[in-house]
């Protein structure tokens, strides 16, 4: 399956406004601690990095290690300045890239 | 003088046990509630959110998969045509006549994928199986719950019956002594509910992860310290159709968080 994204950004704001972003993402952030049914320890296997990059630049960013849950959900704030894109990445520690784009228009 | 108490006891309780499971009393229609009612109000607040409930990841995985290839779910169910699926999640299980047995929503799903798109079966609890069954669950979201247990299925549903009213495992416990007779009061620290799988297929917290009624229901199992039956097997699907016609008329609130 794969990691399936969910975001919630306005599509429209006005210059100077206060824009809450939200992000999730489909991962197990397995921790490497666990064992399966047959006393196998399951591989670590995380996302450690994410990023919120406005028309570019870094505006959010947050680290993640094995005591985040499963399916890590952030919400924070950022402000409209101009128009472009909002890009969000997350980057797993097996160096794999999930990413998403959404337009914003500021006026 | 002790001891011949104790022995009345005993004698009192095997007499209770031994009544048939037809005369046991199922749950009263007016004693109904919704699992949601039994939950912290943090996690009844994650379910009711639609962005933060993570099982949307599941519902929205589910979509795009019904949507997916020439021959796709949705060439015959697309949400205008007659073939849409709302309501449909909330009529299963239900007797399918061409495969002689009782089918739930996951086995009609593989039947679609065997019968009409010459796919092979999605194995029980499969990542994409789980997807599918959340999107298609999710169109009967508010709708009562309303299965048949007349004709061909009143067997299934005498057999899961049966399985819900049975003692069993090391615990020597059967699903009515929780789910019946001592809900709202506390397991460890948990509240027990009364069991009903209106909230399935659920992301369950414990699990960190979206599951099927089939996989709690083993969770059940192995909790009274019985060997649990596997995923989708025959007595599963009956006690499901027990269940869901136990639950009388409670809206579907799938995808449901549990603990």
């Amino acid at each position: 399956m794969s990691n399936t994204i969910r975001i919630k950004a306005p599509g429209q704001a006005r210059r100077g406004e206060i824009m809450e972003l939200k992000a999730m993402i489909r991962h197990p952030m397995e921790t490497g601690y666990r064992r399966d049914l047959y006393g196998k320890q399951i591989p670590e296997d995380i996302l450690d990095r994410f990023e919120c990059r406005y028309n570019g630049e870094v505006v959010f960013s947050a680290e993640f290690f094995r005591a985040i849950a499963a399916d890590p959900f952030l919400t924070f704030y950022t402000v409209a300045t101009e128009s472009g894109t909002l890009e969000f990445r997350w980057y797993g520690q097996d160096e794999s890239v999930h990413s998403e784009v959404v337009q914003l228009e500021v006026e | 003088m002790k001891r011949w108490w104790l022995v009345m006891l005993v004698v009192s309780q095997a007499s209770a046990e031994t009544r048939s499971f037809a005369e046991r009393p199922d749950l009263p229609t007016d004693a109904v509630q919704s699992g949601t009612l039994f939950l912290t109000p943090d996690t009844r607040a994650l379910q009711a959110d639609d962005f933060a409930n993570p099982g949307y990841l599941w519902v929205e995985r589910g979509e795009e998969l019904f949507a997916e290839g020439e021959n796709s779910c949705s060439t015959c169910h697309a949400a205008s045509s007659e073939g849409a699926l709302a309501g449909a999640a909330a009529r299963y299980p239900q007797f399918d006549a061409g495969e002689d047995t009782l089918v739930n929503l996951e086995g009609r799903i593989n039947l679609c994928r065997q019968r009409y798109q010459q796919q092979p079966a999605l194995a029980y609890e499969s990542q994409d199986l789980l997807a599918l069954a959340a999107y298609v669950t999710s169109l009967s979201r508010g709708l009562a719950k309303n299965v048949s247990i007349e004709g061909e299925a009143a067997a299934y549903f005498q057999m899961g019956r049966a399985y819900y009213f049975q003692r069993r495992g090391q615990l020597n416990l059967a699903c009515n002594q929780c789910h019946d007779d001592n809900w709202g009061k506390q397991l460890r620290g948990d509240t027990i509910s009364q069991g009903h799988p209106s909230a399935w297929p659920a992301y369950r917290l414990e699990w960190q992860t979206f599951g099927s009624l089939h996989r709690r229901i083993r969770d059940c199992d192995s909790g009274v310290r019985a060997k649990p039956f596997p995923a989708g097997s025959e007595i599963y699907r009956s006690l499901e159709l027990y269940l869901a016609w136990r639950m009388r008329q409670l809206p579907l609130e799938s995808p449901g968080i549990r603990r």
